[in-house]
């Protein structure tokens, strides 16, 4: 039957892998490229070495240093939060008490609404909330930071809430049972048993947390657009700016894309390895 | 004891449903209030944000006359549209032939694309930004008629997988039994395997529906922007080249951007959510 199907390759395979080449490989491998050459278009590239990464980190105007560890402490601020509320409404809602469908609906909704409009609806609410005390949003980039915090949380919690409630229904009733019968507290049910158990998701909530807060970049850009004087930026949005913001930047824009990609790469090696060695076996 | 235990219980589960009832209002709240701003004369919205649009304050519908003028937001909604139906379903059509080739035929080439499908799904859109943006628009995938194929190019990965994973679980005797009934390979796939793989189209779509739609930064960089804008851009547009911002129309633009996504939602809810469920096993 392989061989058989085989031959079909130019009707099943080449539209998809021609899509592919355009939209992510060739773009990809001329972008790894570029970020060894000097080059205002794709045309007059130069080889230039590693000339562009040492620009991208000497980088005074849009701090790439200052993005790095500001993104850096993002991400794992927000990982730890979102899942901590996320895993906790999950919980809560298993039990299954009057409106549960309703508050699940609830909570999950924001993720529908994309990045560029929450940005700026909670940009109203902030900046409202925030004139009380004299200050905006871009007073210091502390306050564009936790802004951006309550957004994501706000966003996020409900996914992994459904990923959580997904992996907790799946738990089989004897083991919580049993537990019950040797007289273990609900903490020590909890964990000992579930959050054990539910490994798997825990390693996927936190890795998609981890990654979606190093790329983000729409609420960014719509909540402070990296104000004060691109101290609120991170990775994604000082990227964009390198490249679009200023002429002459192009090659240490795409020399800081590639720093940045193989960070994103590195984490999720590094989720592939734990999610193969630590979840439980049933 | 049993009695005093449920009793215990039933009070808890009481306490449980009034603190989320209070939560969900706080969680609803900021979608609310856009509402309620939307219907504010723009001087007092960043001057009163909380305050309900009474009188002095009202503003009618001026905002959403202002809004819709400035953004042009029917056209916006009708391209988000069309770039997201025409993207979504050469999506699935394109990545589910794909997969079932790649895991039906398996050799070193086979393997070698669904390994760089994986990869693609970690990079980062930076990475491809600006040699992607000049690629599009040399070979003029700059129209919302073209744009899909670039969306199935860097939305390939997650297709593939998705329906790959789901592949491997699904017997092939079924296929089989069909080529030896003399069904050629298309004719297999379009009325056995097809049927067969709908439940992973439709989470697939979701997922697909979810990012194409509220996509800003490729369609912004790749889109011919004199002529063509999706909500997203639309709505970023609004704060002009200066900075200034007619919140006004804002408010409503958001909220005419949030009504349809809510719309959807009641109405497939139950797929969207099981669509992130499959997703976020496989991913």
């Amino acid at each position: 039957m392989q061989r058989y199907i085989k031959s079909y390759w130019p009707v099943f395979v080449l539209p998809t892998m021609l899509a592919f080449a355009i939209g992510f490989l060739i773009p990809f491998v001329m972008g790894l490229y570029l970020s060894f050459c000097d080059f205002t278009t794709i045309s007059n590239a130069t080889f230039v070495g590693f000339a562009n990464y040492v620009k991208a980190f000497a980088d005074a105007t849009s701090d790439f240093g200052h993005a790095l560890w500001f993104t850096a402490l993002f991400a794992a601020i927000s990982t730890v939060l979102i899942n901590l509320f996320g895993l906790a409404i999950a919980l809560l809602l298993v039990r299954g008490f009057r409106g549960t469908n309703l508050f699940r609906t609830v909570f999950f909704m924001p993720n529908l609404i994309g990045g560029i409009v929450l940005g700026w609806l909670w940009q109203v609410i902030l900046n409202g909330v925030l004139a009380n005390y004299g200050v905006t949003l871009v007073t210091n980039e502390w306050y564009g930071f936790w802004g951006l915090m309550i957004v994501m949380l706000w966003q996020q919690a409900g996914y992994m809430m459904i990923i959580y409630i997904s992996g907790l229904q799946s738990i089989p009733e004897e083991l919580t049972e049993a537990a019950a019968i040797d007289g273990a507290t609900g903490w020590q049910t909890l964990t000992r048993v579930k959050l054990p158990m539910i490994m798997p998701s825990i390693t996927i909530c936190t890795f998609l947390t981890l990654t979606n807060g190093f790329k983000l970049f729409d609420q960014n850009l719509a909540l402070t657009n990296g104000m004060p004087s691109n101290r609120s930026q991170l990775l994604a949005l000082n990227i964009y700016h390198t490249f679009y913001g200023r002429t002459g930047w192009a090659g240490a824009g795409q020399a800081k894309a590639v720093v940045f990609c193989l960070i994103v790469v590195g984490i999720a090696l590094l989720q592939l390895r734990l999610t193969r060695s630590k979840e439980v076996q049933q | 004891m049993a009695h005093a235990l449920n009793r215990r219980r039933r009070v808890a589960d009481t306490v449980l449903t009034v603190v989320f009832s209070l939560v969900s209002l706080v969680y609803v709240y900021p979608l609310v209030m856009v509402l309620v701003n939307s219907f504010k004369r723009k001087a007092y919205i960043s001057r009163a944000p909380f305050a309900l649009p009474t009188d002095k304050m009202f503003g009618g519908l001026t905002n959403y006359t202002n809004g819709i003028e400035l953004t042009n937001f029917f056209n916006a909604m009708v391209y988000s549209f069309v770039i997201t139906v025409l993207s979504v379903f050469l999506i699935l059509l394109c990545t589910s032939m794909c997969a079932w080739f790649i895991s039906r035929v398996q050799t070193k080439t086979t393997r070698a694309v669904y390994l760089l499908c994986i990869f693609s799904m970690v990079v980062p859109f930076q990475m491809v930004m600006f040699t992607l943006s000049k690629v599009a628009n040399v070979m003029g995938f700059n129209t919302p008629w073209t744009i899909p194929v670039i969306y199935l190019g860097f939305g390939a990965g997650l297709a593939v997988f998705m329906f790959t994973g789901y592949m491997k679980a699904c017997p092939i005797a079924i296929e089989e039994s069909a080529m030896i009934d003399g069904c050629k390979p298309l004719r297999t796939f379009f009325s056995v395997v097809l049927p067969i793989l709908q439940p992973t189209y439709i989470s697939t779509g979701i997922l697909e529906t979810m990012w194409i739609w509220n996509d800003y930064l490729l369609p912004y960089l790749v889109l011919d922007l004199k002529r063509f804008k999706t909500i997203p851009i639309a709505v970023q547009y609004l704060k002009g080249g200066y900075g200034s911002v007619d919140m006004g129309a804002m408010m409503a633009v958001l909220v005419l951007a949030i009504v349809p996504i809510i719309v959807f939602y009641l109405l497939c809810q139950k797929y969207i959510v099981s669509g992130v469920m499959a997703g976020a096993v496989k991913g």
